[in-house]
């Protein structure tokens, strides 16, 4: 059993870097348009002109 | 006359000469719109940055003070083929965005813990059952109060700061029996992993706080969306006036912006923005907003007119006031302030709820302690198998049953053209046995129509129609309408308050009053056959029509009124427009019971004497006559065109020129209602096995976290049938 004593904190640690994701993404607004960025991805500005 | 535009209000100065300004586009509807506007204006020389919030149909632009300025970027959106509006937030919007992140915060938090918690609470529940030593247990244990607490500490805050607020005001609501069971529930469990116990309860406190937590975001995210969508109508519905400055210049400014003492020039055909009395000019208006009457107003120097009146024939210059004591907008005020100090405070459904249940489960929970003492059973045992109880009865399943059928009704309102104030407005809706119709706007089309055309020749109405393009009086904007050649004819002159002219074919055709037409017998003879319209003269080598424009009732009014009628709703009409012109509308409606001629006191106590009837009153009303009637109401509905203050007062809005949203609205929130109840009943019958259980002393944590997580799942599920069902009833469905 003590190979506990590094996955415990390892799951913990695994589970703390989500929220920090999470908290970091709508910190900087990615949920702010929600809509916007499923249109967005349409247009294909970025490829060179034929 | 060229006018300068004053758009200071709406701009936010940023640092090193920039500015910041946020517009509510109206027509992006796709990728292609969002990507012409943001590089169109990108490319101008000053504009630092334009961001389109797709979600919200919003644009935000920075800029350079020095190369660009705030007109000058409308007109850039205008040229690339899209109209912006520009928009002042609302402090309730900013306030409310920033409660949504931190629920949404607080809930990510709750989430994660949750699955930490859950993480070691199913290897205990696997270990217990096998061969897990107590040591291991207990590191487990106390490594979820490590998780747990924290967490709780700061998810559990909404809940928390409510629960004390309403102590203080020494009422109970449905966070008090939340805080109370969470606060116990983890103590016991700190206390239980302190003495070794095989039990311990973090993954249902904890849990608990999770799916209220999505109850509360889910309530807010609702509300936020309708208030998005309603501060976006109202910056493109926000008018502007012409403001003259002492020196005798123009300046466009918005509405929000006037001070009183302004002086406005109003030109024909526009709304008059604020209240004033008149200093120069006459002219006839249009005050059915205001008032309901349908006829014109002749007004001249010194008379008092209302914003939201249109003004009809000559171009006026009005001094902006204050509302003065015993104008009508003051009484109206005076009213509205005593209907909503009147009105009774209505209790909602989950206050309701919580008002039964926070006593009954502490006294449950008191009297199974005392119970299990008495059959003999240490301290010890007797309070655990309390707070089992506490636990189970958390009104998890309780605080999710209403949110979740509110979001997914108003959700089902909102498409069809409903826009809620309030998530409580579909149980008073739901309620409502009688409605009370406003004529002028509300049962009618808010804008007159041309009405019969039995007799007109139609290519000489398409001639009138496309002349009538080029004159702003309200009866060729509703004649222009019907024009289906939609450029006007080249060369047309207007003369303001007479009519408009123009050289059709060679010939010379007028259209306007009777009097410009030189036709005054053909008007005369069309006001003998028909007294309720207003007629229009056209004439044009030699044919001459007399066209009639009314207000006319929506077009599926009467369709909506019977199947009002035939779900048991009793209908009033109270109008402020001539007996006359009421008795009409009604007799069409088939509604009997109508009254004309009323002033916004008669139309509240008409609504009080209901009231005190036993009746519930939906009040539906646009003019700001009708808006102390609304606040008096038990419910109330607005059209989008609605005077401001009316609007101020409604529970929802409605948009387009159909009446059946008023339906919709009524029979979305009686579904909505049923679904609340039944929602509620699940709980209850979630209780009644769960309770004698916990009493039992048979509640183990696993059996709470499934009881409670499968009650939550079922409401919410539950909840979603609200969008289902038969959109209207049978006799509108298409």
């Amino acid at each position: 059993m003590n190979v506990l004593i590094y996955l415990v904190p390892l799951a913990l640690l695994l589970g703390l870097t989500g929220l920090v994701a999470f908290l970091w993404s709508l910190k900087s607004g990615q949920y702010d348009d929600l809509d916007g960025a499923a249109v967005r991805i349409l247009p294909d500005d970025d490829m060179p002109s034929r | 006359m060229s006018e300068t535009i004053d758009l200071s209000m709406f701009v936010e100065p940023g640092d090193a000469g920039a500015s910041h300004m946020t517009l509510a586009v109206e027509g992006v509807a796709c990728a292609g719109c969002i990507r012409k506007i943001e590089n169109g204006l990108t490319k101008l020389p000053g504009v630092i940055d334009a961001q389109i919030n797709f979600t919200q149909r919003r644009l935000a632009v920075d800029w350079r003070n020095d190369e660009i300025d705030a007109a000058r970027i409308i007109e850039a959106i205008e040229g690339i083929g899209y109209r912006a509006h520009p928009f002042a937030p609302e402090r309730l919007e900013a306030d409310e965005g920033a409660q949504a992140k931190w629920l949404l915060i607080c809930l990510a938090v709750a989430g994660f813990a949750a699955m930490n918690v859950m993480l070691l609470s199913v290897s205990i529940w696997a270990g217990n059952v096998s061969d897990m030593t107590q040591e291991t247990r207990d590191l487990f244990h106390w490594l979820s109060a490590l998780i747990a607490l924290p967490a709780a500490a700061y998810a559990g805050q909404p809940f928390f700061r409510s629960a004390l607020r309403a102590l203080r005001a020494r009422q109970v609501n449905m966070d008090v029996p939340i805080s109370i069971g969470v606060t116990l529930a983890l103590g016991l469990s700190v206390y239980e992993t302190a003495i070794h116990a095989t039990h311990a309860y973090f993954d249902s406190a904890i849990m608990l706080l999770f799916f209220l937590l999505v109850g509360r975001y889910l309530d807010l995210a609702m509300r936020r969306k309708t208030r998005v969508f309603a501060g976006n109508l109202a910056s493109l519905k926000a008018e502007f006036a012409h403001r003259l400055d002492a020196n005798g210049e123009l300046t466009r400014v918005p509405v929000a912006a006037l001070h009183p003492g302004d002086r406005l020039l109003v030109r024909p055909g526009e709304r008059i923005p604020a209240d004033g009395t008149i200093i120069g000019g006459t002219s006839k208006i249009d005050e059915s907003l205001v008032t309901g009457e349908t006829l014109y107003r002749a007004v001249g120097a010194a008379t008092q007119i209302y914003a939201g009146s249109i003004n009809v024939s000559g171009a006026l210059t009005m001094r902006v006031t204050a509302a003065g004591a015993g104008t009508l907008v003051e009484e109206v005020e005076r009213l509205i302030e005593k209907a909503t100090h009147a009105r009774s405070q209505t209790v909602r459904l989950a206050d309701r709820a919580a008002r039964l249940y926070a006593p009954l489960v502490h006294a449950t929970a008191a009297l199974t302690a005392i119970g299990w003492l008495f059959a003999g059973a240490s301290v010890h045992d007797s309070i655990v198998i309390a707070i089992a109880v506490l636990i189970v009865t958390c009104p998890c399943a309780i605080a999710l049953a209403i949110p979740a059928v509110q979001v997914v009704a108003a959700g089902a309102l909102f498409r069809s053209g409903v826009i809620l104030n309030g998530g409580d407005a579909i149980e008073r809706l739901a309620e409502a046995d009688t409605i009370v119709f406003d004529k002028t706007g509300t049962l009618t089309l808010p804008e007159p129509r041309v009405d019969e055309t039995t007799g007109i020749a139609p290519d000489v109405l398409e001639q009138a129609a496309r002349l009538a393009l080029s004159s702003r009086h309200p009866l060729a904007t509703a004649l222009a309408r019907l024009a289906r050649e939609r450029s006007p004819y080249a060369g047309a002159i207007e003369e303001p308050g007479q009519g408009v002219r123009a050289l059709i074919d060679g010939k010379e055709a007028r259209l306007g009053s009777a009097e410009f037409c030189g036709v005054a017998q053909a008007a005369r003879l069309a006001g003998e056959r028909d007294t309720g319209a207003s007629f229009i003269t056209f004439a044009h080598d030699g044919n001459v029509a007399a066209i009639p424009i009314r207000q006319t009732l929506r077009p599926d009014a009467v369709a909506v009124a019977k199947a009002l009628k035939k779900r048991g709703l009793h209908l009033v009409v109270l109008s402020g427009d001539r007996p006359a012109a009421v008795a009409p509308a009604a007799s069409e409606l088939g509604i009997d019971d109508w009254r004309g001629g009323l002033t916004p006191t008669e139309k509240i106590a008409i609504i009080e004497q209901l009231k005190s009837q036993g009746r519930r009153v939906l009040m539906v009303g646009d003019g700001l006559n009708d808006a102390p009637a609304l606040a008096a109401a038990h419910v109330s509905l607005s059209p989008i065109t609605a005077a401001h203050v009316t609007q101020a007062h409604a529970d929802a809005l409605f948009l387009g020129d159909h009446l059946k949203p008023v339906l919709r609205a009524v029979v979305v929130s009686r579904r909505a209602r049923a679904l609340m109840k039944q929602n509620l009943a699940l709980a209850a019958i979630y209780n009644l096995f769960a309770v004698p259980l916990a009493i039992a002393g048979l509640v183990t944590p696993l059996i709470a976290a499934v009881a409670m997580s499968g009650s939550s799942l079922l409401v919410t599920l539950n909840a979603l049938r609200a969008r289902l069902g038969p959109e209207f009833g049978p006799e509108l469905e298409p």
